[in-house]
């Protein structure tokens, strides 16, 4: 069932392009102006993905396409696994002592759970932000330089710490002060510090976990128009429960759900457009119109 | 009943002030006992000072308490100390880390529940039952056959800083496991999502998140290492001199005031007198080391 449910509107998706998002986005429109109009390249693709936590399953026989230089926005309720899933595509989870998943996620054509890949080599190209932001307690300067070190970066890091605090929109605000603490900074800075170490190590994916859960809705504005900008080198997949968020900031929108046994399964995607306005399954109906969840 | 029956006026109970009283004197009984004990100790150290000139006591090198020539260089002593200690923080520190390391970052849930708790039994066990260990199983079976019998005696101050160190690495490793796991778990995930491995997280991220209770662990075993009396009284055997050589027997400040102060020594004698300037240094420098611990955690404490 999920499969059907899955692939039809991915198809749609090629022929509508994310346009329709902008319709609904309270974005300036430039930001989030679509990509392409061919037919989207997958960068991301989850095959038949089951997740469980010692027996428990998390999340079961997940297929999800991820397009290239597009936002993805996973939403549905809490305890649906919609974190699990997303800490899934750049291993995170296999830190976690009793988990493990099932399925493919392909990167490129290549399968990531395939025995011979290392997860710190995942890591390297599927970044990720988090909830709650996490810089280290070392200097901001630091805190940009630390994946390009651990990667072994040979090139100027000085030019590669300015640059990537560029693109996080937070260099006019830290230019001047690249040696203080990055704990020091606020909340909204802190998390586009940690999104400006993201991009320092060049990854082709960009993971986010609810990354404005613990930000005001100026900062949460901030982070929206920056993920708007970054889609145009970078691939976004973004968890959120604010579904404002999803509509105004995705490109596709994929609605998980669980089912009786606590396990979360996706029961619709599609451009973010028709799934908030014109979704196919009555469960997303419920959900995006606030009767459930 | 309307709001203004009610008075607004001070009311406790008999029983409100008892309990404070009680709470008072028992946080007092603390601060009276050691102000006590340090009137005690620099009441009969300015005792001795009369008799032996404080400048000879702080820079002689040679000791002798008992045997005439009598000699008050408190140095040998000192030495002796700083030697055992010394040894034993070489021992005890990276031991300490690793294990400490090793359990925050490394073992799994069911071998943390299993280890750490007998690691910590070993700071336990009493000290004389080490110094014990130390006569009967490290100076024989263990320095003796390896560095032959010419170059170690049955006491040095190397078999009293190797049970040192084991008695103190407990205590390093606990308390800096305790402030590695304290690290927040979001930390370590970031460093692990721009693909760090596990030890560059461990070396970059969460050793310096918690370098202030790591250097308050080292700095509070340096502490115990002086202040530790029996395991050094049994190992080291009781020959004060000025020296850095382990594998020569030495005599460390509190074995001297254990050794003298259970003998028969005549109170308001002069060697009587001694162990309270011999034991005035010792609370000198464990206070002192208190204290830098205290700004160590102050000064390097993260706010995560």
């Amino acid at each position: 069932m999920n499969t059907q449910l899955s692939e039809a509107p991915v198809r749609e998706a090629a022929t509508n392009g994310p346009g329709p998002a902008i319709r609904l986005a309270t974005l300036p429109a430039g930001g989030a102006a679509p990509t392409v109009d061919a037919a989207p390249e997958y960068v991301v693709e989850l095959r038949d993905v089951s997740c469980y936590y010692g027996a428990f399953r998390a999340v079961r026989n997940v297929d999800i396409k991820v397009a290239k230089n597009a936002i993805t926005a996973l939403i549905g309720p809490s305890g649906c696994g919609k974190s699990t899933l997303l800490r899934t595509i750049n291993r995170m989870n296999d830190l976690v002592p009793s988990y493990r998943s099932e399925g493919q996620i392909m990167l490129d054509g290549q399968d990531l759970f395939a025995k011979e890949v290392d997860p710190v080599a995942v890591r390297r190209r599927v970044g990720m932000v988090f909830q709650k932001p996490n810089p280290f307690p070392k200097t901001i300067w630091e805190n940009v330089a630390f994946g390009p070190k651990v990667n072994g970066y040979k090139g100027n890091l000085n030019e590669l710490v300015e640059t990537s605090l560029r693109r996080a929109a937070l260099w006019d605000d830290v230019k001047d002060k690249l040696k203080q603490s990055g704990m020091s900074l606020s909340g909204g800075q802190q998390q586009r510090l940690c999104i400006a170490r993201t991009i320092a190590v060049n990854p082709e994916v960009i993971l986010m976990d609810e990354p404005c859960s613990a930000l005001d809705p100026r900062s949460t504005l901030q982070i929206e128009e920056l993920m708007a900008e970054l889609k145009r080198e970078y691939t976004i997949v973004i968890v959120t429960h604010n579904m404002q968020q999803a509509a105004r900031a995705s490109d596709t929108t994929v609605f998980m759900t669980m089912g009786e046994d606590r396990a979360g399964f996706v029961v619709e995607q599609g451009p973010t457009a028709q799934i908030f306005t014109n979704p196919r399954n009555q469960l997303t109906e419920d959900y995006v119109s606030g009767r459930f969840g | 009943m309307t709001t203004a029956a009610r008075p607004l006026t001070r009311h406790r109970p008999l029983s409100e002030r008892i309990i404070e009283v009680l709470l008072f004197l028992s946080a007092a009984v603390g601060v009276v006992t050691t102000l006590g004990i340090v009137a005690v100790l620099v009441f009969e150290t300015l005792d001795f000072f009369v008799v032996v000139s404080p400048i000879d006591f702080f820079t002689g090198t040679f000791w002798s308490a008992s045997i005439l020539p009598r000699a008050w260089g408190v140095l040998a002593l000192v030495s002796g100390t700083v030697l055992v200690a010394a040894i034993a923080l070489v021992i005890a520190v990276p031991l300490g880390l690793l294990a400490a390391v090793f359990l925050a970052d490394y073992a799994s849930p069911r071998v943390r529940t299993v280890v750490k708790p007998i690691l910590e039994t070993i700071a336990g066990i009493p000290t004389i039952v080490l110094g014990f260990f130390a006569v009967n199983f490290i100076s024989p079976q263990l320095l003796i056959p390896l560095l032959g019998r010419n170059n170690i005696g049955g006491f040095s101050a190397l078999a009293g800083g190797i049970v040192v160190g084991l008695l103190i690495t407990p205590l390093i490793a606990s308390i800096s496991e305790d402030s590695m796991r304290a690290v927040p778990r979001g930390m370590r995930e970031g460093a692990y999502a721009m693909g760090a491995t596990r030890f560059e997280v461990v070396r970059k991220v969460v050793f310096p998140a918690a370098i202030s209770g790591i250097m308050a662990s080292i700095i509070l075993a340096m502490s115990r290492a002086i202040g530790e009396t029996m395991a050094v009284l049994l190992a080291v055997g009781a020959k004060p001199q000025f020296t850095i050589d382990p594998t020569e027997s030495v005599q460390t400040m509190t074995a001297f005031i254990a050794a003298i102060s259970l003998g028969e020594t005549a109170q308001g004698s002069i060697e009587f007198k001694s162990l309270f300037a011999v034991g005035l240094t010792l609370f000198g420098m464990t206070l002192v080391l208190n204290l830098i611990s205290g700004w160590v955690v102050r000064k390097y404490r993260t706010a995560y």
